[in-house]
């Protein structure tokens, strides 16, 4: 079989000495008609600038190809050299051979023309079809990315439609032009879990159906296995390892590679669940949430106030005991930000009790967010940014405070000259080890994790995550550990509560909950975690929509009812 | 010291900052009477000369040394610029701040009087104000603090509105921290960036607003020197003597070409990102 594309030796470079100091080099690889290419690194390996000049897309960035060839075969037989084409040739390649797909699907869409018109643009475009050739091409494409309603969402702009929805009209988009070669640009990253199986297995199918190539670029190893026939895994702007899905994942040859696999946390169903911490009976809880209710009033405008409501978290509740992990998992939309928010007092509970453990004084509750870039102030040293509880809690900035944090950074793992510097001097992990020294500062019972791993490369996150074990066990800390990575939450949950919808549809014993999901939401978003294990496996496509969260003013629901699925294990009935 | 090492490293901050100081110490020689001539003094023999030995810029209609009157001049809108500049900056960040922070109605009444007061050209709002009260000194602070307020509390309200939206300050919510602890630490720190940068730019404004009322006749009053009214009188002799238009107004060009590069120099410098390229 001849290949489609053949890349040999390509290098890229930016700015002045873009021959000297090439980004990428020494690219090498063929892609057969209706193959799938996994490209796979951490930030900044320089997959994405490998993909983005296969359509030279790369030479807006500022990029140049400063070696190598890329031969591209056309559809009459005769071969192109991608290098070297102009931009004329270019323009008439890019969307109607060689189709492209990004991380964000947001910022990909123009946000003030609606889903439909963009489509129909695209074939415009790539196919010359006009008017109401065009409209009746554009709902086939959305029919064909499973859209349901397709003839209603044309109508639609971007930000009506869900992020995994708008994802799919990017590549109905893309597909426009029937390219031979779809670059995917991290898809799914931006994505929920369950919405990133649908995509995939939605690629999946689009492939077989329409029998094109694919690119697929991901810092997730572990998505790799779905979907790709050959691998190439990236380190510092070169390839490090690459042959074909199983030889890469059977038998790693490169220490990198290895590293990768090994760092890429597992999720195993339940079965590597931490045992280190049993529930006592008649325990103090160090934080209990009851009947947590959190509504966001929906404006009418002048006329027409209290229109409704969004019921962001509706009647949860749980407790928590010293030394122990409950995990609350989600998708995004699903209220368990909120809930961790509800409970520091940053958004106010509609109603709902949150008992702390009774003759504390102070915040006994700390929090850890997400984005270690976001959290820290740009302008204090951290000095004043591990000061800053100290002082809101009236203590003074003396010698034993400065003794504290000296302790607390040396503890978390960073040097102690780290006082005077300032946060951009740091790395994610290490910004996100100063977030949790200054949660510890004042001594908490319990500390909210939310997603506090997710925004780390792999590796960083196993060390962090170690380091949080390693201080629930020195501390007796108890965690409330928000996130939406099963894996992860496999790793440092104790117990684990499933929010859907703004509810809690199921908790308990992380191990029961994880092996043995009773609620359908549970088994579908288990059903979704990707894993090197699972190698072409084939996910269904399931377009079940959310439930909306939008209630009409007076709404209560009705009250949960429970059944006991084992132990420490409650399922609402559905 | 950090900051004044790192502009003395910036090229064009360098420049800047060594207009300025020139500035500051033709001033203060003019303030404290160090000048060639006696400013006020009339030499009627030397009447319209040119630059020469004696006169460096030569002399107006009444004998006067045209750079010994520019010297005071210097000082008297220096003293005009910054007291303005300084009012105003502290007004209009205490506006805008508040607004920002609370919203609600307080936002929009603070911002509504800020946009009336943005509705009237400069010059003619500085008019109106003076034309109520009265020329003077005093006068000219109050109106010229007015027209660059509503500037200010705009600048200070964009980035209050994002920053109080940021992480840090739910943050610093979390551990209990005060209000006043965040607007202080959080949010004003964080504008210092913007700040400056406006409070330069504002003073060459102030400069050319305090040369035009003066230049109208509103400002400082004759006999006492200033740069607008220099060349307010200069301008029936350009023919004759042009120098007497020319240098007031390469001081006042100057002036302001100084306060903008020193103005980049200082944003280079004061934010942490960009620290390691200059220091």
């Amino acid at each position: 079989m001849t290949s489609l594309l053949s890349v040999r030796d390509l290098a890229v470079g930016f700015g002045r000495d873009a021959a000297e100091k090439p980004v990428v080099r020494g690219i090498s690889f063929d892609l057969a008609p209706g193959e799938t290419l996994a490209l796979v690194g951490e930030s900044g390996s320089g997959k994405s600038v490998t993909a983005l000049s296969i359509n030279r897309l790369v030479d807006f960035g500022g990029g140049r190809i400063t070696g190598g060839t890329m031969a591209w075969t056309r559809p009459d037989g005769s071969t192109l050299d991608l290098a070297q084409a102009d931009e004329r040739t270019l323009l008439g390649l890019r969307g109607r051979e060689i189709g492209m797909i990004f991380q964000e699907p947001m910022t990909s869409l123009n946000p003030v023309h609606t889903v439909g018109a963009q489509i129909e643009e695209a074939f415009r475009l790539n196919r010359g079809l006009e008017g109401r050739a065009a409209s009746d091409a554009a709902r086939e494409a959305l029919d064909r990315v499973r859209i349901p309603d397709a003839a209603q969402r044309m109508k639609y702009y971007p930000h009506q439609l869900s992020g995994g929805m708008r994802q799919r009209v990017m590549i109905a988009m893309a597909l426009a032009g029937n390219p031979r070669l779809l670059i995917a640009d991290e898809p799914t990253t931006a994505l929920d879990v369950t919405v990133q199986a649908q995509i995939m297995a939605l690629l999946a199918e689009l492939k077989a159906e329409l029998g094109m190539a694919m690119i697929f670029i991901t810092h997730d190893i572990g998505l790799v296995a779905g979907i790709a026939d050959g691998v190439m895994v990236m380190q510092d702007g070169v390839v490090v390892e690459q042959g074909r899905l199983d030889t890469v994942l059977d038998a790693p040859q490169h220490d990198y590679t290895k590293h990768l696999l090994g760092a890429v946390p597992h999720f195993t169903g339940g079965q590597a669940v931490r045992s280190d911490h049993r529930r006592e009976t008649g325990q103090q809880p160090a934080v209990k949430v009851d009947d947590l209710v959190v509504r966001f009033p929906i404006g009418g405008g002048w006329f027409s106030r209290d229109a409704g409501a969004i019921h962001a978290v509706e009647g949860v509740g749980f407790d928590l005991v010293p030394g122990e992990t409950l995990a609350i998992v989600g998708e995004s939309g699903s209220g368990k930000s909120t809930t961790a928010r509800a409970i520091l007092g940053l958004t106010e509970a509609t109603r709902g009790a949150i008992v702390t453990s009774p003759g504390r004084h102070g915040r006994p509750v700390q929090m850890v967010f997400q984005d270690p870039f976001a959290s820290l102030n740009p302008r204090l040293d951290v000095a004043s940014l591990l000061a800053e509880p100290a002082i809101a809690a009236g203590m003074r900035v003396d010698a034993a405070l400065r003794q504290r944090m000296v302790q607390l950074l040396e503890r978390v793992g960073l040097p102690e000259d780290a006082l005077s510097r300032y946060p951009h001097q740091f790395s994610g992990g290490q910004r996100q080890r100063l977030c949790i020294a200054r949660a510890l500062m004042l001594n908490p019972d319990v500390v909210v994790l939310d997603e506090a791993v997710s925004a780390l490369d792999v590796s960083v996150q196993a060390r962090v995550l170690d380091l949080l074990i390693d201080l629930q066990h020195e501390f007796g800390l108890a965690y409330l550990f928000i996130s939406h990575d099963m894996a992860v939450v496999e790793r440092i949950a104790h117990r684990v509560a499933v929010m859907y919808a703004g509810q809690v549809v199921e908790i308990g014993d992380a191990a029961s909950v994880l092996a043995k999901p009773r609620h359908s939401y549970t088994k579908r978003l288990i059903a979704a975690v990707p894993g090197i294990e699972r190698r072409r496996q084939r996910y269904d496509v399931d377009t079940t929509p959310v439930p909306s969260l939008i209630k009409p003013k007076g709404y209560e629901p009705a009250p949960a009812e429970w059944v006991t699925a084992g132990e420490d294990h409650l399922v609402r009935v559905e | 010291m950090r900051i004044l090492r790192a502009i003395a490293a910036h090229p064009t901050g360098r420049i800047g900052a060594g207009i300025i100081l020139l500035y500051l110490l033709l001033a203060l020689c003019g303030t404290i009477g160090f000048t060639p001539h006696n400013p006020l003094q009339q030499f009627r023999i030397d009447r319209l000369q040119g630059p020469s030995a004696t006169y460096l810029m030569g002399t107006d209609l009444f004998g006067r040394d045209t750079a010994s009157r520019l010297m005071v001049g210097i000082g008297q809108s220096f003293l005009i610029a910054f007291a303005s500049v300084g009012l105003a900056s502290l007004v209009g960040t205490i506006i805008g701040l508040l607004a920002g922070w609370w919203g609600g109605w307080l936002d929009g009444a603070f911002m509504r009087s800020m946009d009336v007061l943005l509705a009237f050209p400069a010059i003619l709002l500085a008019l109106l104000i003076i034309a109520i009260v009265g020329p003077g000194t005093f006068t000219s602070v109050v109106a010229i603090a007015a027209v660059y307020t509503p500037i200010f509390a705009r600048v200070v309200r964009g980035p209050t509105l994002s920053l109080k939206r940021r992480e840090f300050v739910d943050a610093a919510r979390t551990f209990g921290s005060s209000e006043r602890y965040i607007l202080t630490r959080h949010l004003l720190l964080n504008l210092v960036a913007p700040l400056t940068v406006q409070v330069t730019l504002a003073l060459a404004w102030a400069l050319l607003t305090e040369a035009g009322l003066s230049f109208l006749g509103l400002g400082t009053q004759p006999p006492a020197p200033s740069l607008g009214l220099m060349m307010s009188e200069a301008r029936n002799l350009m023919q004759q003597a042009p120098w007497l238009l020319v240098f007031p107004g390469l001081t006042i060009m100057l002036g302001i070409l100084g306060f903008n590069l020193f103005g980049d120099a200082l944003r280079d410098i004061l934010d942490p990102r960009t620290q390691r390229r200059t220091a």
